[in-house]
């Protein structure tokens, strides 16, 4: 069985560079995504997606393997337990086109297991993610999904 | 059109809403295998997966030659967060406190 892809798809009324921040700011994804991205995002570097909650667990790592702000990041994507094993690797890729005053902003979650919890995790959880981006980058607030816990 | 009035009309119509329940099931098919197994022509398929487009709810990928179709559930999620959570938040919480005076006052 051949690996899955997902693609998401938002409009978020900001400039690329506002969205690209609230990608790679620890600051900024805590808001909307209780969690961190942390990385120096330069190519070959690694990142952590931390958790902000009391237990700062690292929930996810991977390494950047592109970096153009603000167009354009790819990272891979992996449960911290298979760090070491590249072939569990996923890849998440975001593109950020200018649309009239908008971000069209892609998210390309690749190279997925079939039926791996990645799998499962992420169909939950990248549009719950991206609304609360939208939210958070229109409106000044997150969703309460996620400020309410 | 507002973008939210576009989701609710693609939604409006049981086609529309196969092709998505479809591209849920597997996601990335071409027009010709999301053609196969319904009772559509091909020229309705594409016209139908052209309001979902425009709708956000489908969202497209050039392989090659081959276009490939992907359900995009983020505008459904917009929905849930405005037009569902909202409404379920205050019925969840009467039905908590229905439980504790049933139950009897405690502090948990």
């Amino acid at each position: 069985m051949s690996k899955a892809q997902f693609v998401y798809v938002t409009y978020v009324a900001a400039t690329p560079e506002r969205v690209f921040a609230a990608l790679t700011d620890a600051e900024f994804t805590r808001q909307y995504w209780e969690a961190e991205n942390v990385s120096d995002w330069n190519v070959g570097s690694a990142w952590e997606h931390r958790r902000t909650d009391a237990s700062r667990t690292v929930a996810m790592v991977g390494k950047v393997l592109e970096n153009a702000p603000p167009r354009r990041l790819v990272l891979t994507w992996a449960a911290p337990a298979d760090a070491a094993n590249p072939a569990k690797h996923s890849r998440v890729t975001f593109e950020l086109e200018p649309v009239a005053d908008m971000v069209r902003l892609t998210v390309t979650h690749a190279e997925l297991e079939p039926d791996s919890e990645m799998l499962r995790g992420i169909s939950h959880g990248w549009p719950r993610v991206l609304s609360s981006l939208k939210t958070l980058l229109e409106t000044g607030r997150p969703l309460p999904t996620w400020a309410g816990r | 059109m507002r973008h939210i009035d576009k989701v609710f009309k693609a939604l409006a119509d049981p086609s529309r809403r196969q092709l998505l329940d479809r591209l849920h099931a597997h996601s990335g098919l071409s027009l010709t295998e999301l053609c196969a197994h319904l009772r559509m022509t091909r020229q309705a398929v594409a016209q139908h997966l052209g309001v979902l487009e425009s709708a956000n709810l489908v969202t497209t990928v050039w392989r090659g030659r081959e276009k490939l179709h992907y359900l995009n559930p983020v505008p459904v999620h917009e929905i849930y967060e405005r037009w569902i959570r909202k409404y379920e938040r205050p019925r969840l919480e009467a039905l908590r406190d229905l439980k504790r005076r049933v139950e009897g006052e405690d502090d948990e």
